[in-house]
């Protein structure tokens, strides 16, 4: 399939564009006062403006005008100094007004651009809409639309702040498309703005995808395939559809600018409803809501309240660590970056703080099933565990055997230490008799050392090691066996 | 501008009324005369006017960010035509959107 | 004993705060009214004697532990079918929603209810409050008070005919383009629309959303003023809802003077299409006012002669987005559901059920006027042109504090007379339209009897957005110089 797929992008250039909707996290919904938590029993979150009852208004909620203009402004957009809201008008049951209030030719933020990977992506708009209920399909086999008797709503949903945020067609590989959504997701929540949980569909991806002969500047008809709603699931669309396209391309045949719908088990995507039979939306501005005009003073205070973003982070640490930047992006996707600068501002060198967060504790966060901060261990244990080891007191054995200590019984490494009695021995004296002893319990061993086999004083090591339950530095055993054996 | 019987049923559609060729026909000549009536609009030179859309000079209405008790769901689900487990049960959906 | 249906609100008021009659009395007294003439009117589509009586009883109540009772306390009011109402039917005058109990109260029910007003039910309106006559009611059309073969105007005519035929001292109506005022001008009563944002719209089932306003019905200025006191100001449930106290209406309709005052007569409004009896009685009323000592001028306001089209596209296009969530899924009827039918089947044959003639007609009218391609030459320049009406309106307002017109170019027609006919039925908002678009306030005071049919006239107030208490100060120094009350004929 990958040598296919390369004999394909040797041809054709596939061109992407991504829409990408976000619930935000306010506490309530968009238009009323409903709460958003999260699979509460069906209908127990609306009231007479999220059902659509007639003679309902809604009033706009502050948090998600606010945290609009914050995505809007880490993605490098203009944020409108007037803007309006707009009905979107059509049918579906799941959608209690039949129309979505939405915005249409004037987005709250517009032309902006986002890095990924060194490429620079345009953004768009970034708008702020509704979202809808959810249907239960009932009846058929399968549980799904097709099929079906009939359908139960659950309006919970209906009215949660949706954030659209539309790309340039910029993005050309299924891979940066992945990349692109990745970096959506950390900007998202660094902004604290979304849990973005795409299981739980609070980040949902339309991906729509063209194909044009390498070389070409026109673009090829597109194809929108919707919900695709795993990190993973948006490189396979892509990869998907590219190898669609090209075969029907190749075939002779064209392509149909339609909707396509992504399956997640066979990974890929079926038509739906053709774009040519197009609903006409009939776009109008909602009477309901009066004009949003942010104030310049109140866009440049969201400014700068904004938190260091994914991208500068990045950056900073790659020059204050001097780790690579692969290392720092794998740090930051590992949710350990925090933890390794804090460890870093508690003394220890950046690859150390790096190998232990990202290694036996990161080891040990995922054996537990919690993230590595929620361990017990903090920053500045490890820094002191870091000190140890360079100091020669704790092998990384015995630093591991402190870990575990310190996670089971949430004591401070130096107690652990203390009451395991886990220290290392370094000290000639006290080795000395314990390498005596063991090149007397061993002579057919001492014999080969002595002999020039090197190698064999490994077992005496060992030997001392058990005799000194682990404790003993095995550098300095090393040593002293090789100095009394005349290797 | 005259509007056609064939636009007449495709707005029909749009606005989901399911009209009769009866209703469709006497709906079109309807509407002929009243767009006639109201085209007058277009007389109006108004390239540089600004729409109204509000009449009302207000901006930024925003309500703070509280979560509120909803309705019952008995409340909610009282005018449903029907209901099962606690949802609006509805007829079978051909498409999804 | 005083027939107590004969007395204004201001009266029943403080004849319930002495306790000289009691709220239960006041209320008892117009539910036999409308048990003894509403067969011949059809004024009510739903009366809810039980709740009426109870919130009378309350009101009793709170006067005897000493509670201070607010200015309306105890005075019955006839609702229009349009305001949602928790637990009582509301139906908007159409079959879609027959049944329709809400969960919840519309602001103005709120405060109707917070202030001891008394409901007796709910009014008949045109269905969706589309229409100038009721006729448009899914339950059969009101009938004038005055001539019963004639229309009592709309579409909030079963309000308008309540109070005029004493069922009720006050009403609620809903203007979009002129559903108080035409009602009022033809039942021989006052009706107010308060300025845009003056009254919350929460609750108010929608035409169209932005013209839409309710606003009081009732026999006397005054009375009017303090209806529209309860009902209005600010609420955070409407965000159009301007945030501004209520302009000091009934002091203005105490006040009763226009000495000095510039009142401006529109000219567009006259001539062809105007009934002769209409305007020699509006031209009447110019020179009592003339004579109380305000200045009149001749006003042209050159793109009001537009506003009827202008409307015509605005008002369908927004309903026909207001209107599609009558789709049988969540309340209301629903048509057709076999269990072999699709969603969309069912939706379409229920709407097609459940809507009357002229509402489908606006529905696809007003779709057709936001289909991409015509917008901009309908609904896109509906706006434009809206916007030069209200700039029509502010330039006659730099030089007159009020403009004046006859409210309706002539008195209630005949049931059945304009049915087949939209573009003349429509053409009795004519005067009406213009402060629906602007958003300004505009209210319509009996000015006597049409000579040449013996029908009451209105003449029609329009003062500046959040002035209006310019109009009421007007409407009331007319009121009391006029000669009026004019009396419909006993049923």
């Amino acid at each position: 399939m990958t040598a296919v797929l390369d004999d394909v992008l040797a041809r054709w250039e596939p061109v992407v564009g991504m829409e990408t909707h976000v619930e935000l996290g306010t506490a309530s919904k968009m238009f009323c006062g409903c709460s958003t938590t999260f699979g509460a029993e069906p209908n127990t979150q609306t009231c007479p403006v999220c059902l659509g009852l007639p003679g309902s208004l809604p009033v706009a909620n502050e948090a998600a005008i606010r945290y609009t203009i914050l995505i809007g402004l880490a993605l490098n957009c203009r944020i409108a100094e007037w803007c309006r809201f707009a009905r979107k008008n059509y049918f579906y049951p799941d959608m209690p007004k039949n129309f979505q209030i939405s915005q249409y030719d004037e987005p709250l933020c517009s032309d902006g651009w986002i890095e990924v990977g060194g490429e620079r992506i345009g953004i768009e708009r970034v708008h702020l809409e509704e979202d809808t209920g959810k249907s239960l399909h009932v009846g058929g086999s399968t549980g799904r639309i097709h099929g079906a008797d009939y359908s139960l709503v659950d309006y919970n949903r209906a009215g949660i702040p949706l954030v659209e945020i539309v790309t340039r067609p910029d993005i050309h590989s299924a891979e940066v498309a992945r990349a692109y959504v990745t970096e959506l997701r950390d900007i998202l929540r660094t902004l604290g703005v979304s849990d973005v949980k795409m299981e739980e569909g609070s980040l949902r991806c339309d991906v729509n995808v063209s194909l044009r002969p390498r070389g070409e500047q026109a673009f090829g008809t597109r194809a929108e395939v919707k919900n695709v709603n795993s990190l993973r699931s948006v490189e396979r669309a892509v990869r998907h559809e590219v190898g669609r396209q090209a075969a029907r391309l190749e075939a002779g045949e064209r392509i149909v600018q339609e909707t396509r719908h992504f399956h997640e088990n066979s990974g890929t995507t079926t038509e739906g409803r053709s774009k040519e039979e197009a609903q006409d939306y009939r776009y109008f501005p909602e009477p309901d809501l009066v004009p949003i005009a942010p104030s310049r003073e109140w866009v440049e205070s969201l400014r700068a309240s904004l938190p260091e973003l994914p991208s500068a982070r990045r950056a900073r640490l790659v020059a204050e660590l001097g780790l690579p930047d692969a290392d720092v992006a794998t740090m930051s996707r590992a949710g350990v970056l925090d933890l390794v600068l804090a460890t870093v501002a508690a003394g220890a060198s950046a690859a150390e703080a790096r190998n232990w967060w990202l290694g036996d504790l990161q080891a040990r966060a995922n054996a537990a099933g919690v993230p590595a901060g929620d361990l017990g261990v903090t920053p500045e244990h490890v820094a002191r565990v870091a000190a140890l080891v360079s100091s020669g007191d704790l092998s990384s054995t015995l630093a591991k055997e402190v870990f575990a200590g310190v996670i089971e019984t949430g004591q401070g490494p130096d107690e652990v230490i203390a009451a395991r009695g886990l220290r290392q021995v370094s000290d000639e004296g006290a080795l000395a008799a314990a390498v005596d002893e063991a090149i007397a319990a061993n002579p057919d061993i001492a014999q080969k050392v002595r002999d020039g086999k090197v190698a064999a004083a490994g077992a005496l090591v060992g030997a001392v090691m058990k005799a000194m339950r682990g404790q003993a530095n095995a550098a300095t055993v090393n040593r002293l066996i090789l100095e009394r054996l005349g290797g | 501008m005259a509007i056609t019987r064939a636009e007449v049923e495709h707005l029909a559609r749009l606005s989901r009324l399911a009209l009769s060729d009866e209703e469709l026909d006497r709906m079109a000549s309807q509407l002929d005369v009243i767009l006639g009536a109201v085209e007058r609009v277009g007389e109006v030179a108004a390239g540089d006017i600004p729409p109204t859309s509000h009449s009302v000079p207000l901006t930024n209405v925003f309500r703070p960010d509280e979560a509120r008790p909803s309705l019952a769901p008995e409340a909610a689900l009282s005018g449903a035509p029907a209901s099962e487990q606690g949802r609006f049960r509805v007829p079978r959906i051909l498409d999804e959107e | 004993m005083t027939d107590l249906t004969r007395l204004s609100a201001a009266d029943l008021a403080s004849l319930v705060a002495s306790g000289e009659a009691s709220a239960v009395e006041v209320a008892q007294a117009h539910l036999d009214r409308i048990a003894a003439v509403d067969d011949k009117l059809h004024a009510f589509l739903h009366v809810d004697a039980e709740g009426a009586l109870a919130a009378a009883a309350a009101v009793d109540g709170a006067r005897m532990t000493g509670e201070t009772l607010s200015p309306l306390a105890g005075v019955p009011l006839a609702l229009k079918d349009v305001f949602c109402t928790e637990g009582v039917p509301t139906t908007c005058g159409s079959k879609i929603l027959e049944g329709w109990r809400p969960p919840y109260d519309a602001t103005v029910t709120r405060r109707l209810k917070d202030a001891g007003v008394v409901i007796l039910g709910k009014t008949n309106m045109d269905e969706f409050a589309m229409g100038s006559s009721t006729e448009n009611s899914a339950y059969g059309p009101t009938r004038n008070p005055w001539d019963l073969d004639r229309v009592p105007g709309g579409s909030g005519g079963g309000s308008s005919a309540a109070v005029a035929s004493y069922m009720a001292p006050l009403g609620i109506g809903t203007d979009t383009g002129g559903s108080i005022r035409q009602p009022a001008a033809v039942t021989g009563t006052v009706g107010a629309k308060p300025t845009y944002g003056g009254v919350s719209r929460y609750g108010l089932i929608a035409f169209s959303s932005s013209l839409d306003q309710g606003g009081p019905c009732a026999r006397t200025v005054l009375d009017a003023a303090l209806l529209h006191s309860v009902i209005g100001g600010h609420d955070p449930l409407d965000s159009t809802s301007i945030d501004q106290p209520v302009p000091p209406v009934v002091e203005a309709a105490r006040q009763a003077d226009v000495s000095g005052m510039r009142i401006g007569v529109v000219k567009e409004f006259s001539g062809e299409g105007y009934q002769p009896g209409v305007e020699a009685r509006f031209r009447e009323a110019v020179a009592v006012l003339e004579g109380l000592g305000a200045t009149v001028v001749e006003v042209s306001c050159p793109h009001f002669v537009y506003a009827l089209p202008t409307y015509y596209l605005i008002a369908p296009s927004e309903c026909s987005s207001n209107l599609a969530r009558f789709d049988a899924m969540r309340y209301g009827l629903r048509v057709g559901d076999d269990g072999t039918r699709s969603v969309e089947e069912v939706m379409a044959l229920t709407r097609a059920a459940g809507f009357g003639p002229e509402v489908k007609r606006r529905i696809i009218l007003g779709s057709y006027a936001l289909s991409s391609g015509y917008y901009d030459a309908y609904y896109g320049q509906a706006q434009k042109v809206r916007t030069l009406i209200t700039r029509d309106f502010d330039r006659a307002f730099e030089d007159v504090d009020v403009l004046v017109s006859v409210t309706t170019p002539t008195t209630a027609f005949r049931i059945g007379e304009r049915t087949d006919d939209p573009l003349a039925m429509y053409l009795a908002d004519l005067c009406t339209i213009p402060s629906d678009l602007s958003g300004g306030a505009a209210m319509s005071v009996p000015c006597g009897l049409s000579p040449d049919d013996g029908l009451p006239v209105g003449l029609q107030v329009m003062a500046p957005a959040m002035r209006d208490d310019l109009m009421y100060r007007v409407a009331a120094a007319y009121e009391a110089a006029s000669g009026g009350p004019w009396e419909a004929p006993s049923l």
